[in-house]
């Protein structure tokens, strides 16, 4: 990436994580509380994106490690009574292990197989999340204590509870995953995770270890997505055998696809757009699912490159 | 009841499912084989075939026999119909590339999945068996109907083996999944191939999802657990290898019974996905399958 | 030449498909500065033999040394750190990425070596560019280049390592004749700071380009000289006109 494109990317990002900051200003309670929920599934996207997008690998599982970082760090507040930072440190050391793991093995197939495997690994997560009822109390799960949800600050109460805290606790770990993937790409390790995506075999014989390569990639989206897992179930102070699902992994692809794999800000564009939609279908009625197949059907079929794929494909070469 | 009479009944109850599984999972090695497509809709086929089979009795006063009957006949057809179409206006188009296909399956899983649940709700629907008879045996009476369940199994397996090995449709499926380009060199419509195989694989389904029904009931999310069964069976018995298929059906719809008796039946779900992930990652041609080609 | 330690050589390797022996023991020494052309019909195991000697395929049996090291069991990607490029005999770029960008992923696998802050990775690159002839496109999508563009730019990703081997396999295949006398001109440029190993179908580039050439068939090394001995060699002769 030259210096030019990398600063225009950045300008870009800038200005819409400062939209966004302005934004809570002027919705509506019900909507900040929606642009929240769209902010911490976004980071949830731009991880699965991180592996998708950038080193080609498509994962049918990332609903284990958005469920690995909720139970990280839901579980050690509820049993534990850890404090919030500990738990979100508990559960990103948790979802970056775990993903050592799941990568280590997955990563030894490819194509089909890798997506197959991945399901089943994700499978087996969201039985665990049923079969340790004990702990997470299955399907029907668990509620976070109001108590629980606050820390002190200083001489200050910071009240994750509170809409307009998480509103911006959820931009910030935005812009956390937005920056880290941009400078990630900006350097040489960017260059080797395309040049990986674009054509595995060459990159290989130019003297690249990918399969190290690829590992890192999948640990780094694994993290982001518990990131976002961890966000969801502190902020919203519930944790469900639904985050462990097969619908939450295809909703991450779902999203992605929406807004344009390999795009920096496609989840978000994605995200904003199919939750906007679910939001208002629902209230018609209960099986928006099925629009969720026809749009993933369409995407596919006429619009594989997404909103912001095809604006960099026709317009704006720039778009990282 | 003592050991011995308990692991009879539990290697009864493995064969009814290992039999339904078993044509469940040679509809989807089908597919994968000849179309190398993974098909994750394969679940809801079951579903429709059984749904239709629900449909099929209600409508049909009368011995039960009869809507059995007629849901044999005309579910298969349906099932295959819609399959067909759907291969024709979307796998066709997206030019059968594996990853694309597999996410438009997903999207054909919820189209399936909820327009059922708009359009028969979301109850689960019990069927008459076409007939109520029971064995009964020193120990404890035994439904004759899942007898049954096992003897059609074996009669459409056979029939399977019949039509691939000895037929020219099983020729031609045969060279297609050999080698597609020299098959569409040689002239035979691989195209054409494509969505009959795609509609047989649905109908094969749909059968195993009738003859369930009567054991099991109709419910719009039935599809999950056959599917996931299925992929573990084609996995272990070997991508596209029908022989392999059924021993692994056996293998897992008996151990399947029988663990399900003796643990949790969400622990050895659990176990066994992951053995069978396992087993993908380091046997990828299955446990029976040969070194690689 | 006796004298000295070659840079590569082989030691009765063998690679077995099932039943079929593509590379069925071959004793093979390559020595530094040299152009070596390995010919022989079709199927001879040639693309096989050097795929064993980059690791790309793996050895059945047998060992392979470099620069005085036992890379035998080194996977690939270790091997060309040690110094030995491969460029492919299908074209094998990154069709979406600019011709400048294709040789930069090859400069930054050097750079990931040297850990020399002084290094100028756009020097590299321009140079590698330059030395094909490619400076002008750099700009210009891989994917879109005229063929035998594709092919300057596959070398210059070898040459952008700057390996002391650089295995070349069919690399004027689908070139024109005036390319093919570029091309000439490009390897003995090349020639002066690394080896080069290549299999080559045209003869007249074999002729003008090899200081020794090593004859292969069905899996085993036929004959191995100059240029006018291998011309000369009943059994070479016989091997072509007699397949």
């Amino acid at each position: 990436m030259t210096a030019s494109a990398f600063r225009k990317n950045l300008t870009l990002t800038l200005l819409v994580l400062a939209a966004l900051l302005l934004l809570q200003f002027v919705l509506p309670e019900y909507y900040v509380l929606m642009a929240t929920r769209m902010m911490v599934l976004a980071v949830f996207t731009v991880g699965f994106n991180a592996l998708l997008g950038y080193v080609g690998l498509l994962s049918l599982g990332h609903a284990m490690f958005f469920a690995c970082g909720l139970y990280a760090a839901g579980l050690s507040v509820y049993h534990f009574g850890f404090s919030l930072p500990a738990a979100f440190g508990v559960s990103l050391i948790a979802s970056a292990a775990l993903s050592l793991v799941i990568g280590a093995i997955t990563l030894r197939t490819i194509r089909v197989s890798f997506m197959i495997v991945t399901l089943m690994f994700a499978q087996v997560g969201y039985l665990a999340v049923l079969y340790f009822a004990e702990w997470t109390n299955g399907q029907e799960g668990l509620s976070l204590p109001a108590s629980a949800r606050q820390m002190a600050l200083g001489p200050w109460t910071l009240n994750i509870a509170d809409a307009v805290t998480r509103y911006n606790i959820a931009l910030v770990l935005l812009a956390a995953s937005l920056g880290l993937l941009l400078f990630y790409l900006k350097g040489t390790r960017g260059r080797v995770a395309t040049a990986i995506r674009d054509n595995e075999g060459r990159t290989e014989m130019l003297g690249f270890n990918v399969f190290a390569a690829k590992l890192e990639m999948f640990v780094l989206s694994g993290t982001l997505s518990g990131a976002a897992g961890a966000a969801y179930g502190l902020l919203f102070g519930y944790l469900g055998a639904t985050f462990a699902s097969f619908q939450y992994s295809i909703e991450a692809l779902l999203f992605t696809l929406l807004g344009g794999a390999g795009t920096l800000l496609g989840p978000l564009i994605g995200v904003v757009l199919m939750v906007a939609m679910i939001d208002k279908l629902s209230e018609l009625t209960s099986a928006y699912f099925l629009v969720i197949g026809v749009i993933l059907i369409v995407l596919i079929l006429w619009f594989p490159k997404g909103i912001l794929g095809t604006i960099r494909e026709r317009w704006a070469p720039w778009l990282l | 009841m003592g050991l011995g009479p308990y692991l009879l009944l539990a290697t009864l109850e493995g064969l009814v499912q290992a039999a339904v599984l078993c044509i469940t999972a040679a509809g989807l090695s089908l597919v994968f084989g000849v179309m190398r497509v993974v098909n994750v809709a394969h679940g809801e086929f079951v579903m429709l075939g059984a749904v239709i089979a629900w449909y099929a009795a209600s409508l049909l006063t009368g011995h039960p026999a009869l809507g059995f009957v007629v849901a044999l006949i005309i579910s298969p057809l349906i099932v295959g119909a819609i399959a067909a179409l759907s291969e024709r206006l979307i796998l066709k188009r997206l030019d059968y590339n594996p990853e694309a296909t597999i996410v438009a399956t997903i999207g054909l899983l919820y189209i399936i999945q909820q327009s059922v649940l708009i359009l028969y709700g979301p109850d689960a629907r019990p069927v008459d068996p076409p007939f109520y008879y029971t064995i009964r045996l020193p120990w404890f009476g035994y439904s004759a109907y899942k007898l049954f369940v096992i003897g059609a199994a074996i009669l459409i397996m056979g029939l399977i083996w019949f039509v691939l090995q000895k037929t020219r449709a099983g020729l031609i499926m045969r060279a297609t999944q050999f080698d597609r380009e020299t098959a569409q060199a040689f002239g035979i419509p691989v195209d054409k191939v494509s969505a009959y195989v795609f509609a047989l694989g649905a109908g094969l389904a749909a059968i195993a999802g009738i003859l369930v029904v009567p054991i099991q009931q109709a419910h719009y999310l039935m599809g999950t657990d056959p599917l996931l069964l299925s992929f573990i069976v084609v996995i272990i018995g070997g991508l596209g290898s029908m022989s392999g298929t059924v021993v692994a059906a056996i293998l897992i719809g008996l151990s399947d019974g029988i663990l399900s008796m003796m643990f949790s039946p969400t622990l050895a779900k659990m176990v066994s996905t992951l053995l069978v992930a396992l087993v993908l990652v380091f046997r990828p041609n299955g446990l029976f399958g040969k070194a690689a080609r | 030449m006796a004298s000295l330690i070659p840079l590569l050589s082989t030691k009765n390797v063998k690679r077995h498909f099932g039943g079929l022996k593509a590379v069925d023991g071959i004793d093979f020494a390559l020595y530094e500065g040299e152009i070596r052309a390995i010919i022989g019909p079709n199927g001879a195991g040639k693309t096989t033999f050097v795929s064993l000697l980059s690791g790309r395929t793996e050895v059945s049996e047998g060992t392979i040394t470099f620069a005085g090291e036992d890379v035998t069991r080194l996977p690939a990607y270790k091997r060309v750190q040690r110094g030995i490029a491969y460029t492919f005999q299908i074209t094998n770029i990154y069709p979406t990425k600019t011709a400048a960008e294709n040789v930069r992923i090859a400069v930054e696998s050097r750079a990931a070596r040297l850990r020399d802050a002084r290094f100028d990775r756009d020097t590299a690159t321009r140079a590698a560019l330059e030395a094909v002839g490619l400076a002008d496109r750099k700009e210009a999508l891989a994917g879109e280049l005229a063929y035998g563009h594709q092919r300057l730019l596959e070398v210059a990703m070898g040459l952008a390592l700057q390996p002391k081997l650089l295995i070349l396999d069919e690399p004027t295949q689908g070139l024109s004749d005036p390319e093919i006398e570029n091309f000439l001109a490009l390897v003995r440029q090349i020639a002066k700071s690394a080896t080069v190993l290549l299999i080559e179908h045209n003869m007249h580039v074999v002729m003008s380009l090899a200081d020794r050439i090593s004859v292969l068939t069905r899996g085993t090394l036929l004959a191995e000289g100059t240029p006018e001995e291998i011309r000369d060699n009943p059994d070479v002769q016989a091997a072509y006109l007699g397949a």
